[in-house]
């Protein structure tokens, strides 16, 4: 008999979502669908506010990554405020980068300790009583705590740049609203173990010898999951280096030809587009060149080493080249390793915090630039999930008139119904029962793009997960409840 | 030399000047009683009621009320700390004002009075009223952030006398008016004046915001009133 399978929600990520997989009257698997069942509305309501506000404003989108809207909001208006990228003074630069590495440090710290790591540790089909959090605490004490501090240190980045730790007001157009004070660059470099630079960049290092080693032992897994060959998108520097606050739009497919070949972001309108689907919230994009069919793709830190040529901090360089040889140089398009990709990139914003901290600029006075006002302006930025795209017009009187935002997870919708339906053929198709070791597998495979379904922060902890069973008809056969 | 007038303010005796309100005989004793539509050197008129205390059991809005010998003042009290507390939440209900994006957030009185008062959420339903930003050269006027405290139609004025802002309309369709014809020849320190005067985030100077760091803002290191506590 054909059945229904819901499970909603998707726990251990940031937000809502749900999956439903329909099975035919064989059991086999006929459709499987990632909905986002929220709606927002922020591109709507931020119309007709002041231009100025938009940076704080936006941010209240996440509780996870704000800093990602507040500088994508801010590299936005910067242009509206006539100063393009490359004009803001040195110190405005340099301690926007100091925020969004600290950014980048918290989120993929808080993702792989506490919202990945257990399904890593324990295996999918570990009690979940064990498998979280606080079961990493209590079998992996040392790994827990430094899970929690290095979010802690990115989280203090973020507070000395922003004003808080969690929706600051630093970045306004044309620059920021404070540098750091000596003593408080000084408390990043010089504090006792753990608490400065030094250790964090080790522990980063540690975090992808965990990583690695936990490969060694579940390899088959570890690369097979999920996978799927996709095209590829980020910005990168100008010179190909992974770059996560600034650059141009690069786009590969799944053997590393170019599609877009490091074009200028303010024209994203010319190579991206967005098409709704009746059934979800979120938009799909997809790369015009390559039409809706074949033109999704995914972004993120396994998106990032994919379309990056290298990376400009030693100690991530070295890891980068294990990863890429992995892979004999090519995309590597193994869902799961987008861990092993987030980790290097880890280590890398803790290598690029530490020079930022060093540079005398951090430390200086010159923090506003004013130019000739423009109606229109485009911000991209690297968020910890993905591209980030945030576009807007203003009107005469300095208000919004339109904004289009295209999030992390977003780009990513299609890759999720990929790995939706890649576990589903191999895990529930055919299948007498559905265990929750079935169910969970679903959700590592999205897990893995650390997706933040309302760009909203969520509470840890043990959620609801309801699965319904429906007939061909749309009857309710059985429901569970853990 | 007049003689001191004698009253008592919470049980504490202090001693004022002839001829000052309820209000600055308060402060000129160390004692802080709330303001919002009140301004230093505007002429009070006693619109928002924050400042109400109770003399000798009666309500007495003590920015306008002169202060009389051996008048007994009841001002941080649980009463009168309770219809305070009233009045703030009806404010937060009446429009709309969401803090976390107001760049007058940390420098905002209401903001502040609502962290004094301890208050969560209004005890009143959100009314959410339909209300526009109107655009000015230099300035914007945010309605939904405004309490009608009418601070700026008594301090903003053009070079010849000739008021900018006024009030239109009656009971809670009261609404600040502008002149658009005077408010362009507003000058830059003009509208950062009419700015820094409004007790929320309802006048906006265009082109700028949020330029002071959380950390840095008017009450971030201390609560409204503490200027005035205390302090003899």
């Amino acid at each position: 008999m054909a059945r229904k399978i819901t499970i909603e929600p998707v726990t251990r990520v940031e937000g809502h979502g749900k999956v439903t997989i329909h099975l035919d009257d064989e059991g086999r698997v006929s459709q499987a669908r990632f909905h986002v069942v929220e709606f927002r509305g922020f591109e709507r309501f931020v119309q007709g506010r002041p231009y100025w506000e938009i940076p704080v404003l936006v941010q209240r989108l996440c509780g996870i990554c704000p800093v990602s809207h507040h500088l994508a909001g801010a590299k936005a208006m910067d242009i509206i405020a006539g100063v393009p990228p490359g004009k803001l003074t040195p110190t405005a630069e340099k301690i926007r980068r100091l925020m969004h590495y600290g950014q980048m440090l918290q989120s993929h710290a808080l993702h792989f300790f506490h919202l990945a790591s257990p399904d890593l540790l324990f295996g999918f089909d570990a009690d979940p009583a064990v498998r979280n959090i606080i079961g990493v605490a209590k079998f992996h004490r040392e790994l827990a705590v430094h899970g929690v501090i290095l979010r802690k240190f990115g989280q203090e980045i973020i507070k000395a740049t922003a004003g808080k730790r969690i929706h600051g007001t630093g970045a306004i157009p044309g620059g920021v609203n404070k540098s750091l004070t000596p003593e408080e660059r000084d408390y990043f470099l010089k504090s006792p173990a753990p608490y400065n630079i030094d250790t964090i960049i080790d522990w980063a290092q540690e975090a992808i010898e965990v990583f690695k080693k936990l490969h060694q032992e579940n390899k088959d897994v570890l690369d097979s999951f999920a996978a799927f060959p996709s095209n590829h998108l980020s910005l990168v520097r100008k010179d190909g280096a992974l770059d996560f606050y600034h650059g141009v739009l690069r786009a590969v497919d799944a053997e590393g030809r170019k599609i877009l070949n490091d074009v200028d972001y303010q024209d994203y309108l010319k190579y991206i587009g967005e098409e709704v689907r009746p059934w979800s919230y979120m938009k799909f994009p997809y790369l015009k060149k390559l039409g809706k069919e074949k033109g999704w793709y995914r972004v993120g830190p396994i998106a990032r080493l994919n379309t990056c040529d290298y990376i400009p901090s030693p100690r991530a360089q070295r890891e980068f080249e294990i990863y890429k040889a992995y892979t004999g140089g090519k995309p590597n398009n193994m869902t799961l390793h987008s861990h092993w990709a987030r980790l290097i990139e880890l280590l890398h914003a803790a290598e690029i915090i530490k020079d930022l901290l060093n540079d005398q600029d951090i430390t200086g006075s010159k923090l506003v630039k004013k130019g000739k006002k423009q109606l229109e302006g485009v911000g991209l930025i690297e968020a910890p999930r993905g591209t980030l795209f945030h576009h807007y017009r203003i009107n005469k009187d300095d208000q919004v008139a339109m904004a289009n935002l295209i999030v992390s997870t977003t780009n990513n919708n299609e890759a999720y119904n990929q790995a939706v339906r890649w576990v589903a053929d191999k895990y529930i198709s055919e299948k007498p029962e559905i265990t929750e070791g079935m169910l969970n597998r679903v959700e590592v495979a999205i897990r893995a793009y650390d997706p933040c379904l309302s760009c909203a922060t969520h509470a840890l902890g043990q959620m609801p997960l309801e699965v319904d069973l429906y007939d061909a008809r749309g009857q309710l056969l059985d429901s569970k409840r853990k | 030399m007049p003689e001191k007038l004698k009253f008592s303010i919470d049980g504490r005796e202090g001693l004022a000047d002839q001829g000052m309100t309820i209000y600055e005989a308060a402060k000129a004793n160390g004692v802080y009683i709330p303001v919002l539509c009140h301004y230093e050197g505007l002429k009070p008129v006693g619109s928002c009621r924050i400042c109400s205390v109770l003399v000798n059991g009666r309500w007495m809005a003590s920015c306008t009320q002169p202060l009389s010998e051996g008048m007994v003042i009841e001002n941080n009290t649980p009463q009168v700390i309770e219809y305070r507390r009233a009045i703030i939440e009806m404010l937060f209900s009446e429009g709309n004002h969401f803090c976390p994006a107001c760049e007058k957030s940390g420098n905002c009185e209401l903001q502040a009075l609502a962290y004094r008062y301890s208050i969560m959420v209004p005890r009143f339903p959100y009314q959410f009223p339909q209300r526009q930003i109107e655009a000015y050269p230099g300035f914007l006027l945010e309605h939904n952030r405004c309490v009608q405290c009418q601070r700026c139609v008594r301090a903003i004025q053009t070079e010849d006398g000739r008021k900018i802002f006024a009030m239109k309309n009656r009971s809670k369709d009261v609404r600040v008016n502008v002149d658009p014809k005077l408010a362009a020849k507003l000058s830059p320190d003009q509208i950062q004046k009419a700015m820094d005067i409004c007790p929320v985030g309802a006048i906006l100077k265009k082109e700028v915001g949020f330029i002071r760091p959380i950390g840095q803002r008017k009450y971030d290191r201390q609560p409204i009133g503490s200027e005035i506590e205390g302090k003899k």
